[in-house]
């Protein structure tokens, strides 16, 4: 392995957020500060291929925005783990447009790719930022485009060029224009406030969505990014609620004496895959989310929780102990005997499932170590990988193409975030909050 | 746990909550619930009926927590004499209901850990039942891995974390 590269692109991340998460009325002393999140880059990865993101030109009246969009783009690419960027100090030329751009110059840097851009005023106070992606050693321009977007949004510009060049390159659809939702928790025991979160998927724009004084877990999306369904202890015990992004208004959906956990939605967003225990003990059941009734899908007196759906919608893939300890196995939406998937490692549980239902992510454990691994059944039976390295891992989230997972670890009492590539090569932390972050569920594609 | 907060948090939810009819007070547990000092005696098979007082008093009663092993839900013997003093409490009062709140270690998934802390207090429902107190008086609510008490990385912490709290409610 390479030595250990850090690099620390705080000093690139100034720029202070719109949501001050606890700033109003929580009055504790222990709010999220900041909200910036740092990333560090833990592993290099040698296939990684060499970009240049030179600086967008700013071309539109008035002072300069406070985002570089080239900047977002430069650390989403930098953090997929495909691409290893330039650092923008090592930028020796600024040119804006294709026709400026010196090829030699870049070649003699060893770069594979370099991406210009700049950004102009559009109507309505928008700003239309162009780009152009060219490969160096042919000097052919692989992309051409231009963005538009509000002034308050263009780091959400900027990953939604990342994406464009990120599917240019590799062929896979870009995921950095998603969100994800975790869970936070500032204060002490019992004085903790928790809440549900929004982000963007480098930890940027964070919202509250709901604040609780008890336990919150478990977020889980809707197929359109619109809802998110989840647990929450406010009403002394658990219960499962649906709440809508935008608006904030939610329902409850299950509050049935015992456990309601694990809510996950169907890839057509019509049912709701959850766990209950009013029968006496974890069962997995569907719920219609039109009439709300309920089936039973397992019937056993182990532990079976945390269903997940596969993508064709006829199968869901869930924990149970009934082996012992906890391990993958997969049942028919239609219930009927389950099949273990995972045999290797003493104990499985939280899976996340790809977009092309090959590769089943989970919280493994042996001994006292938990890590995240990753089991790839796109040859043969399949072959499991750990792609973190402990000791404390769990809650793993594919991104909706596949390439990164996020997951919860801990440093020291504290709970924090990574996303890693799904090799496992490349790994950063998400700093997100001064409190416990946990409970990590990367969002759908979004729209445009 | 922090006394004036449960008792808030009951009476929020009896103000708020739909179908909270009655007024239910809980009940402050002892200041020491450390495990050290647990069952040091065992009087709750003395002959005589307890108090109200006696929940406060009695250093059987007074010991609200019972700690599991790793991946057990058995019942160790050293809790037995807890059991039975407090379900002969129970019995004695039926104004007080008890909640049974399971909890588990922060190792696994938090999902996974919410069925271990049920089938925990599950396991001490079914014991205080078959020492004789009335099912109807008893809840179980699992909290998972939500509530530690400790936050370390190490079996000292986690065997703290592996628990079922009896908390009194009293109607």
């Amino acid at each position: 392995m390479p030595a250990n590269f850090v690099t620390r692109f705080a000093s690139l991340l100034l720029c202070l957020l719109g949501t001050a998460a606890w700033a109003q009325g929580q009055g504790q002393g222990q709010g999220l500060s900041s909200d910036v999140p740092t990333i560090v880059i833990n592993t290099g990865t040698a296939a990684a291929l060499p970009i240049t993101v030179v600086p967008f030109a700013f071309e539109a009246a008035g002072a300069p925005s406070e985002t570089d969009v080239s900047d977002v783009v430069r650390m989403d690419l930098a953090r997929s783990g495909k691409f290893k960027a330039l650092d923008k100090k090592d930028v020796v030329e600024f040119p804006s447009r294709g026709s400026d751009i010196k090829f030699p110059t870049w070649n003699l840097l060893k770069q594979a790719y370099i991406v210009v851009g700049r950004m102009t005023d559009a109507d309505g106070g928008a700003m239309r930022v162009e780009f152009e992606l060219y490969d160096v050693a042919k000097q052919e321009r692989l992309l051409g485009l231009a963005i538009t977007g509000q002034r308050s949004d263009l780091r959400g510009v900027g990953h939604q060029v990342a994406d464009l060049i990120y599917e240019k390159i590799t062929g896979v659809r870009g995921a950095f224009w998603t969100r994800i939702a975790y869970v936070t928790a500032a204060g002490v025991s019992p004085n903790i406030n928790y809440a549900l979160m929004v982000a963007d998927s480098d930890g940027y724009n964070p919202q509250v969505l709901v604040r609780s004084r008890e336990p919150l877990l478990s977020p889980s999306w809707s197929p359109d990014g619109k809802k998110l369904a989840y647990v929450s202890f406010e009403r002394g015990d658990s219960a499962i609620y649906i709440q809508e992004i935008a608006t904030g208004s939610r329902q409850v959906v299950s509050n049935k004496k015992g456990i309601n956990g694990a809510p996950a939605f169907s890839p057509d967003g019509t049912k709701l895959a959850l766990t209950l225990s009013y029968l006496g003990n974890p069962d997995i059941f569907i719920m219609d989310l039109g009439s709300r009734e309920t089936k039973r899908i397992t019937n056993h007196f182990s532990i079976d929780t945390e269903a997940q759906w596969m993508p064709d919608g006829q199968n869901l893939v869930f924990t149970s102990d009934r082996s012992g300890k906890p391990q993958l196995y997969q049942v028919s939406v239609n219930g009927g005997d389950a099949t273990r998937l995972t045999f290797q490692g003493e104990y499985n549980a939280k899976a996340s499932i790809s977009y092309d239902g090959k590769q089943f992510a989970m919280a493994q454990g042996t001994g006292n170590v938990y890590r995240i691994a990753v089991l790839d059944r796109s040859k043969g039976s399949g072959t499991m990988s750990a792609i973190s390295p402990g000791s404390v891992d769990e809650s793993p989230s594919f991104a909706p193409n596949g390439s990164m997972l996020l997951y919860a670890a801990t440093d020291g009492p504290r709970g924090v975030l990574y996303a890693v590539s799904a090799d496992g090569r490349v790994r950063q932390r998400l700093v997100l909050a001064d409190g416990d972050v946990r409970e990590p569920s990367w969002g759908p594609f979004r729209q445009r | 746990m922090n006394t004036s907060l449960r008792l808030a948090i009951a009476a929020v939810l009896c103000v708020t909550a739909v179908g909270c009819a009655k007024k239910a007070t809980k009940v402050a547990p002892p200041s020491n619930n450390d495990r050290t000092e647990q069952a040091t005696t065992d009087r709750s098979t003395d002959s005589g009926a307890y108090t109200e007082a006696s929940l406060n008093s009695d250093s059987c009663l007074r010991q609200r927590v019972i700690y599991f092993d790793l991946d057990k839900t058995e019942i160790k013997g050293e809790f037995q004499a807890q059991i039975a003093c407090h379900s002969k409490f129970i019995r004695q009062f039926p104004n007080y209901h008890v909640t049974l709140e399971g909890n588990a270690d922060e190792r696994g998934s938090r999902e996974y850990n919410l069925g271990l802390g049920e089938r925990r207090g599950n396991a001490v429902q079914s014991a205080l039942s078959s020492a004789g107190a009335p099912g109807t008086q008893l809840n179980v609510v699992s909290y998972g891995e939500e509530r530690p008490t400790c936050k370390d990385h190490n079996e000292e912490c986690w065997s703290k974390n592996r628990r079922v709290e009896i908390v009194y409610t009293k109607n």
